[in-house]
């Protein structure tokens, strides 16, 4: 792991910021929790969101470390400043939580998202659903005479976009993956 | 294996219940004489006796359940342990491996129950980590903010044999920090040399930190001279008879421990949580002052409240820091400035709030409790409480000296505590005198542990203030719901003193304010489990009182100032 840079007040176990401002805007941030890989670990976390009234925008979770047993969870979450710090402190207190990063503060970061589109049509639509995916970079990974399916990776913003395209032109089914995200640079 | 890792961990007492899944290890319990098995009435008893036991001690408390409802009957004391950070581990049995997901005879997910009422719990599925998860349980339980854990055994695991692994202490990843920031600390101690009207504000990590961090706290509050209040967890941490004690503080606190708090500059929270029995209404709480917060858990920190100095760390390791940074600046503090600041204090407590004269024929339980205090003080004491108007009142009546000699359920308030505890309490000081006040509804809740204390021959004292009703609900409802008095009291209580007598130990009935002193020495005097049937005033109110929604300044002193004045906001409020 990259070397934390602590704020004052912030503790060396992980990002807590323990001045934090006490505005009411709601804040939208992308925390990297990582984890001990083991049975019931997940519904600690989840457990804790939906116990403390907590928001998941998204969540993601895999094994990345499989010989350290190290699990990373991705959750974007949205709240007031106050509630951000508590859900990372609270986070924190979860014996198998072993860091808790927040990408929205801690520097700049990457956030992909894989989604898989199902569109269905005939003729210019068709054709147009094409010509769109192309632009978004999107490739199609199935294919019949009435439909297509697209994938599409990219920020959830970009997600979003071609979603919001795809509509009018028959878009039938979505499956997205939520956001996987990592802090850039060294 | 599983006893000798409780060995390893010192335990010399485990309180438990046996049941189909735990047969293994009650077999090993039988072939050994090194740990004691206390045998309660009910699971839920179990959990509230380790919880006396760890508090009383400072040691966490260790149960032993079978699965199922031996383990459901677990959650409320595991949820109790959580709220007021009391280490326990409870072992429970599972049925076996091969048959979990099957719904099998007595089988629960007990995992996924206890999962959000633990700090951390195991299934052991594999007997060559049981040790290694064992010693972990026991690490984690007193690490850190301090907490129950639990781990599920399932029997087959318990049958087979595997690899003992001894204790390790640096095994575990699990590490929180001690240490508090000196930069922080000294920000703190520049606070106190110049604050006008600086108050302490401790709570139950200030006992949960050793006796050591009591010490220091005491030290602390002498070398400057400020003023102390606690919650009703910290009691005792702060001598009652010492001069700079304010009294506890909070909905039932005391007058000028709460005037204190609302008008104070300088606010030094020492393993206190901003409860909301603490805090009152949240905008207008302590609205002049600058607060600093010391803390183990980095999440009690600005949950609640903002904090402009927070300082993470070990109560005991923050308080040396502190005392170390300030007395090397020249301890200095603004001694004109706080000498005004207790003449302010001493008009508050010239009201005598807790002031309650003995009229008439009828016990009034404030009278019942400073009689209690009188007779029993000297006493080598150990005080636990049930839940309700008794418990406020014992702890307003009732003065601590030392840490651990107070158990009470703070933080979830769960009538039926204080009698088990009492047990656990009275296991681990064979030789002192424990008395556990009660009301005479919660009492109820836990009665069967009469066979226990009976059984094991506990001469612990139940102590009832015996109003016929549930009195803080009661209270609430004169106040809050036009006294419609909806299901508060009971119709059908049994004879306390034959009830005693029909488990075999000593009943006694007073409800004479003339007889009382020679009624509770006799209660005293007698080497032996009693119930202590006082019958008191049936529509006492406890005071003074933060009404709901209202704010520290705001406070009822007595019955004449009830009329009207929680408004629709605040009687929405618990």
């Amino acid at each position: 792991m990259s070397a934390l840079k602590l704020k004052k007040g912030a503790t060396s176990h992980s990002a807590y910021n323990l001045r934090p401002t006490f505005s009411d805007v709601i804040e939208r941030h992308t925390l990297a929790v990582l984890v001990e890989n083991e049975p019931g670990v997940l519904a600690r976390v989840i457990g804790l969101f939906s116990g403390r009234g907590y928001n998941i925008d998204s969540l993601t979770v895999a094994e990345v470390d499989h010989t350290g047993h190290l699990s990373r969870i991705t959750i974007v979450t949205s709240g007031k400043p106050q509630i951000i710090e508590q859900i990372k402190a609270q986070l924190g207190r979860i014996v198998s939580v072993q860091d808790v990063h927040d990408l929205t503060v801690e520097g700049p970061s990457v956030e992909r998202e894989l989604a898989i589109f199902k569109v269905i049509g005939k003729g210019d639509q068709r054709v147009e659903a094409l010509r769109l995916a192309d632009i978004f970079r999107a490739n199609v990974v199935d294919s019949t005479l009435e439909s297509f399916v697209f994938e599409i990776t990219g920020a959830p913003e970009k997600v979003d976009a071609f979603a919001d395209l795809m509509r009018p032109l028959g878009l039938a089914d979505v499956a997205r993956t939520g956001v996987a995200a990592l802090s850039r640079g060294a | 294996m599983i006893v000798q890792a409780l060995i390893d961990q010192g335990v010399d007492t485990v309180f438990g219940y046996p049941g189909g899944a735990v047969l293994p290890i009650y077999d090993e319990v039988f072939q050994q004489n090194s740990i004691k098995h206390i045998l309660v009435r009910h699971e839920q008893g179990a959990v509230h006796a380790a919880e006396g036991y760890a508090r009383s001690t400072g040691k966490p408390g260790v149960v032993l359940v079978t699965s199922g409802p031996g383990a459901t009957n677990a959650v409320t004391g595991l949820t109790d342990a959580l709220l007021d950070s009391i280490p326990i581990v409870v072992l429970t049995g599972q049925v076996p491996t091969f048959m979990i997901g099957s719904d099998a005879f007595q089988e629960a997910d007990t995992v996924g129950i206890t999962r959000p009422c633990t700090k951390h719990n195991w299934l052991v599925k594999e007997t060559d980590k049981l040790a290694g998860v064992l010693h972990e349980a026991f690490h984690v339980a007193t690490s850190g903010r301090p907490g129950p854990v639990l781990v599920d055994i399932p029997k087959d695991v318990q049958f087979a044999t595997g690899t003992y692994v001894p204790k390790t202490p640096s095994a575990s990843r699990y590490q929180p920090q001690v240490k508090g920031d000196l930069e922080e600390i000294t920000e703190l101690v520049a606070l106190m040399e110049n604050a006008k009207r600086p108050l302490f504000y401790t709570g139950g990590g200030v006992i949960n930190s050793g006796p050591g961090a009591s010490q220091l706290l005491r030290e602390l509050v002498e070398a400057t001279g400020f003023p102390i209040t606690s919650t009703l967890m910290g009691l005792g941490a702060y001598p009652a008879s010492g001069d700079k004690w304010l009294g506890m503080l909070g909905m039932h606190g005391l007058y000028e421990a709460n005037m204190a708090m609302h008008d104070c500059d300088l606010m030094i929270n020492i393993g206190a949580r901003f409860d909301d029995r603490i805090t009152g209404t949240i905008p207008e709480f302590s609205p002049k002052s600058k607060k600093a917060h010391i803390d183990i858990d980095p999440s009690s920190i600005n949950k609640v409240i903002r904090i402009d100095v927070p300082i993470v760390g070990d109560v005991g390791h923050v308080l040396e820091d502190l005392l170390k940074i300030w007395k090397s600046r020249g301890r200095k503090t603004n001694s004109a400035a706080v000498e005004n600041w207790w003449t302010k204090i001493k008009e508050w407590r010239a009201i005598d709030c807790l002031k309650a004269e003995q009229k008439g024929k009828v016990i009034r339980p404030q009278y019942a409790l400073q009689r209690l205090e009188a007779l029993s003080k000297d006493h080598d004491r150990y005080i636990t409480t049930e839940v309700g108007q008794h418990q406020m009142w014992a702890a307003q009546y009732l003065g601590f000296e030392e840490p651990n000699r107070w158990m009470t359920s703070g933080g979830l308030g769960t009538m039926g505590y204080g009698f088990p505890a009492s047990i656990g309490v009275q296991m681990a000081h064979p030789e002192s005198l424990v008395i556990n006040v009660a009301g005479e509804a919660s009492w109820l809740m836990n009665m069967q542990e009469m066979g226990t204390a009976v059984q094991y021959n506990l001469p612990v004292k139940q102590f009832i203030l015996n109003n016929e009703r549930l009195g803080m609900v009661r209270q609430w409802q004169e106040l809050l719901h036009g006294e419609r008095y909806s299901q508060s009291w009971s119709e059908a209580l049994p004879d306390f003193v034959k009830l005693a007598e029909a488990f075999g130990a000593k009943g006694i009935l007073c409800d004479d304010p003339a007889k009382l002193d020679d009624c509770i020495q006799e209660m005293l005097d007698h080497d032996g489990p009693v119930i202590f049937d006082c019958l008191v005033e049936k529509h006492e109110n406890c005071f003074p009182m933060i009404p709901s929604g209202k704010a520290h300044n705001e406070m009822l002193l007595g019955e004449a100032e009830t009329q009207g004045v929680i408004d629709a906001k605040g009687s929405v409020m618990v």
